[in-house]
């Protein structure tokens, strides 16, 4: 790891006053992707500014029909939250199978949306429910935050504060995990919300990172059923293609996917 | 440089470090505390596990910055004097391990799944639970026999205090 200077931000105020302050300022949240590609060189950040234990960024919040996760909130914690399990338990279930019970403790929500990364679990959530970022700054539709392979509408120096996310009538996720990383192979996140609509996303599949599936929300809206989905096609144009798994593999797995995620969505 | 202050298996420490200083190096190389393994460096076989506060973390992903003001218990921390703890007790007994290497990240893993499960844990809920910890020697089988039969001496110790 290049040499850096480590700060301990005690509020979001505080957070964004010592990036401002360093040449090539970095947010740590949980450092369970950024530690990793800091110690490959990958980055070098002069300053890395730690949002770990800001008080004002931890915590689940559920008014009305509204699920709050403030962004420093580590993967566990929402897992085993009595409001996540009530309100969304697709979100409880999909943190359940990210990562492994130690960087469970560590990651956050808003460190994976920060990051961004193709296959990471929390954008199919975020995109499928129609959930709003929240920063310091101003609230992002997760439509407009997610702008392709480690890229988003946040600018330099913004902080996410929080997640909101409206609690659908019924939601699922499934993915087929990558036995070593625990990435997403593909995952999809299906979601029904209270008026009706029907919205899809896939995480792991997209050359471009997380993408709504509209043939299969269209056949889902028509009829909300695994079988809904046995004739619909997926186009392998744009599908992500490595040594797991090509892309007409992912493809169909866009497809399994979603039927399991369907059947399993409470 | 920044100064760490933190307290190790009980005793409080302040060491200086430079910022990017992993708080695995900071138990090994400034305090000498070997028993925590670094395996993979990549956050993926779980040698380097410690507890900090009650939680199970890859030492080898965070800063030691990051566990300024915290508790951290390392495996040389769980034993009460020559009196093993009842999660190295059946380790040894079980022949939970051979070459060793993962032995200390796999304890504190199995630990931290034993107080989150308590006396509910099977065979399936093991494995799964030990997913962040690669072990290239024994199969993983006689480990899990190990967790299991620890989970019920933990149960049995907790209930003597």
């Amino acid at each position: 790891m290049y040499q850096t200077t480590y700060h301990r931000a005690s509020s979001v105020d505080e957070a964004a006053s010592l990036f401002a302050k360093g040449s090539e300022s970095k947010f740590l949240a949980g450092g369970q992707t950024l530690l990793p590609v800091m110690k490959q060189r990958l980055a070098g950040p002069s300053d890395v500014i730690d949002l770990g234990r800001i008080k004002e960024l931890q915590g689940v919040e559920l008014s009305g029909d509204t699920l709050t996760i403030k962004a420093a909130t580590a993967y566990y914690d929402i897992m085993t939250n009595a409001d996540v399990k009530q309100a969304i338990p697709a979100i409880a279930y999909l943190t359940s199978v990210l990562g492994d019970p130690a960087v469970r403790y560590r990651g956050t929500i808003g460190g994976s949306i920060a990051n961004n990364d193709p296959a990471a679990d929390f954008p199919a959530a975020l995109l499928a429910l129609g959930a709003t970022v929240k920063t310091n700054k101003r609230s992002i539709a997760a439509d407009d935050f997610f702008q392709g392979l480690f890229t988003t509408a946040l600018e330099d120096g913004e902080i996410i504060t929080a997640v909101s996310f409206p609690v659908p009538a019924k939601a699922g996720y499934e993915k087929m995990r990558h036995p070593a990383s625990r990435f997403a192979l593909t995952g999809v996140f299906v979601a029904q919300t209270k008026s009706g609509d029907v919205r899809v996303a896939a995480t792991g599949a997209s050359q471009t990172g997380v993408m709504r599936v509209p043939a299969i929300e269209a056949a889902l809206k028509a009829n909300w059923s695994p079988s809904a989905i046995d004739s619909v096609t997926i186009s392998a144009n744009g599908l992500l293609a490595d040594i797991h798994g090509t892309a007409e593999y992912r493809a169909n797995l866009i497809k399994v996917m979603a039927q399991r995620a369907v059947a399993a969505a409470r | 440089m920044s100064t760490v202050k933190l307290t190790v298996n009980g005793k409080a420490v302040a060491v200086d470090v430079e910022d990017r200083t992993l708080l695995v190096q900071l138990l090994r190389d400034h305090l000498n505390l070997t028993g925590t393994h670094v395996g993979c460096d990549t956050s993926q076989c779980g040698a380097c596990v410690v507890h900090m506060d009650g939680r199970a973390v890859k030492s080898c992903t965070m800063l030691a910055g990051q566990a300024d003001g915290a508790t951290i218990t390392t495996i040389e921390g769980i034993a009460k004097g020559d009196e093993l703890h009842p999660m190295q007790a059946a380790f040894r007994d079980n022949h939970g391990l051979q070459c060793g290497y993962c032995t200390p990240g796999m304890i504190m893993s199995a630990i931290d799944i034993v107080h989150r499960h308590g006396g509910k844990l099977d065979e399936a809920t093991v494995r799964t639970e030990l997913e962040g910890n690669i072990c290239r020697c024994t199969g993983y089988h006689n480990i899990v026999k190990a967790v299991l039969d620890a989970a019920g001496r933990m149960k049995v110790s907790q209930a003597a205090e």
